[in-house]
């Protein structure tokens, strides 16, 4: 392996000598860095599709025409489906009032905005759980009408949009910060109202960014374990997503379908990793206004 | 009244041509109330209303006192891995070219986008006994799965990412010239290092291992295959949470769930302390 300067193309050996470590410490790092990440994040999703392989792909395939495992893969669809949109709403009209305008507790609301990834998945699905639960005040009234919350499907998506309340709103509020006013003021002074200005001028300037957190947002939304665990009280073929399903077959010992539903839920992972790094490669700069996670 | 305010310096909003104001704020505020800050209330709420014996019973519990220890020891230990190899990935990252770095660059975004339950069934496969990783482990006498060992590997998959993404940038913003600067003054490349560049990464290196702490403690669904679930041993808090709501003990779960919150609540408030004594010290956030 050939591992080649940084950045430094200078000529003299000393200022590569001041600027980068010796051969053996730069080939020993590249070495840790790489065993480790091969060893901890590579290798668990090696096993998956290995698993899921064991018995041939007769049996693996056997796992998919199940009617518990498509009722999950629809419900888990159906969930994104919802929760998804509604956040992108959300976070381009949160991004939309913190970006554009100077304000006071514009910080303290942007925190606030973020408190869902400092919270427990568990607690996001308790605490759905403490509000419609029979003992509650809401529970009931929701009874008398008619509307299952708890352990149905519309528990499940109130629990799936709190754990994936921020994403797009975190990945446009910095990238709509950093493009400023200008556009927008230049087209409203040349007559375009509100709307034609978000629709023509600002939302051609974040696409990426929005597809970048839409992104992000549906593979939480679809893989997420413990919220929805909490709310769904685990009916099979009626509110098992397919992160509960992988659960139950897993506990039943039934491994190859498990890990089949499982390698289903790593190809999404996959393709998102994929569409992810293809986005920050053609459209790096853009995002980079965005940070990291 | 908007000039009066206006005389008296304070404003709440600085005047704009933009449109929308009102209306994009409204909805933010009350989209927020419905879904995250009414419910994190009725939380809070319907803990207070469990009096302070009934909380204190809950929270010297030795059950929930054990799930706590098990919980934030393990997390620690798991964020402490994750900031030595986090920062030698991140690295490498930045100053080394090789081929396929892009990938590795890649997979590193792998437990952010891997669903928890397929890692948590995929690490236990791992390092059960006859895993790829647990028959070689077995001979030596060191047990993984289903004890805090493991627990503490399936956090370390989940934190990893927090660390190495918190660093990078801030890696990659660091100048040539103030390592010439250290060598041109006679330090050797190994005191360029600890005494020159490390000083300047310490905000990102605290805030990814706050983050990476942060998001373990909370972990549910990677670690409870792994674990093993003996109370006592390796009953994380938030399993105990979810078997107390599963024995409609809803006030044990809340009181659980209460800590839980205001530690995170507490970590949350040293994250923003450190990054802004990063802006005030160097100049930027993280």
């Amino acid at each position: 392996m050939a591992l080649d300067q940084p950045r430094t193309k200078d000529p003299t050996a000393i200022a590569r000598h001041a600027t980068t470590e010796r051969r053996t410490a730069r080939y020993l790092l590249t070495g840790t860095a790489l065993v480790f990440l091969g060893l901890f994040l590579l290798l668990p999703l090696v096993s998956v599709f290995v698993e899921a392989f064991r018995k041939g792909p007769a049996a693996y395939f056997a796992a998919f025409p199940e009617p518990d495992a498509l009722a999950a893969i629809r419900l888990t669809l159906l969930v994104a489906a919802i929760a998804v949109p509604l956040n992108v709403i959300f976070g381009v009209v949160a991004a939309w009032a913190i970006a554009k305008f100077e304000f006071k507790g514009k910080a303290f609301l942007t925190t606030l905005i973020d408190l869902p990834f400092s919270v427990s998945p568990v607690i996001s699905g308790l605490v759905y759980v403490l509000l419609f639960s029979s003992h509650s005040l809401l529970g009931p009234w929701f009874k008398s009408h008619g509307i299952e919350v708890l352990f149905a499907v519309p528990g499940i998506v109130l629990a799936t949009v709190f754990v994936t309340f921020p994403f797009v709103a975190r990945e446009l509020i910095p990238l709509m910060q950093e493009q400023g006013t200008t556009d927008e003021e230049a087209a409203l002074s040349l007559g375009a109202n509100g709307w034609q200005t978000f629709w023509h001028v600002t939302l051609p300037n974040i696409k990426w960014g929005l597809l970048y957190g839409v992104l992000l947002c549906n593979a939480r939304a679809m893989g997420e374990f413990g919220a929805v665990s909490v709310v769904s009280g685990h009916i099979r073929g009626l509110t098992n997503t397919m992160p509960l399903h992988v659960e139950i077959l897993y506990n039943e010992y039934n491994f190859v379908a498990a890990f089949a539903v499982a390698s289903l839920l790593a190809l999404l992972a996959l393709v998102t990793l994929v569409l992810k790094s293809l986005l920050e490669l053609r459209y790096g700069t853009e995002l980079r206004a965005a940070g990291g996670h | 009244m908007i000039s009066n305010f206006a005389k008296a310096g304070w404003r709440f909003k600085r005047p704009s041509v933009i449109p929308g104001f009102g209306l994009t704020l409204g909805f933010t505020l009350a989209y927020l109330a419905l879904i995250v800050l009414i419910p994190l209330a009725g939380l809070v709420w319907r803990s207070a209303s469990l009096g302070f014996t009934g909380f204190w019973n809950v929270a010297v519990d030795p059950r929930t006192v054990n799930a706590l220890k098990i919980s934030f020891g393990t997390s620690f230990v798991a964020a402490l891995v994750n900031v030595f190899f986090g920062v030698i990935v991140a690295w490498v990252l930045v100053r080394y070219r090789f081929p396929g770095r892009r990938i590795v660059d890649a997979i590193v975004d792998l437990p952010f986008a891997l669903p928890t339950a397929v890692a948590g069934i995929a690490l236990t496969s791992l390092y059960a006994r006859n895993g790829w990783i647990g028959h070689l482990l077995e001979p030596l006498g060191i047990k993984v799965a289903f004890t805090p060992i493991g627990i503490t590997i399936a956090l370390i998959f989940v934190g990893l990412p927090f660390v190495v993404r918190t660093v990078q940038p801030v890696m990659e913003e660091i100048r040539k010239e103030v390592e010439e600067a250290a060598a041109t003054l006679g330090a050797n490349r190994f005191q360029t290092i600890t005494q020159v560049l490390l000083p300047g990464l310490q905000p990102a290196i605290l805030t990814g291992f706050a983050l990476a702490f942060a998001r373990a403690v909370g972990e549910y669904g990677s670690v409870i295959f792994i674990a093993g679930n003996l109370p006592y041993v390796s009953e994380i808090a938030p399993l105990l949470i979810v078997i107390r709501l599963e024995e409609f003990d809803y006030a044990g779960a809340t009181a659980i769930a209460t800590i839980m919150l205001l530690i995170s609540f507490f970590m949350l408030f040293v994250i923003n302390l450190i990054q802004a004594w990063s802006r005030r010290r160097y100049g930027y956030g993280t």
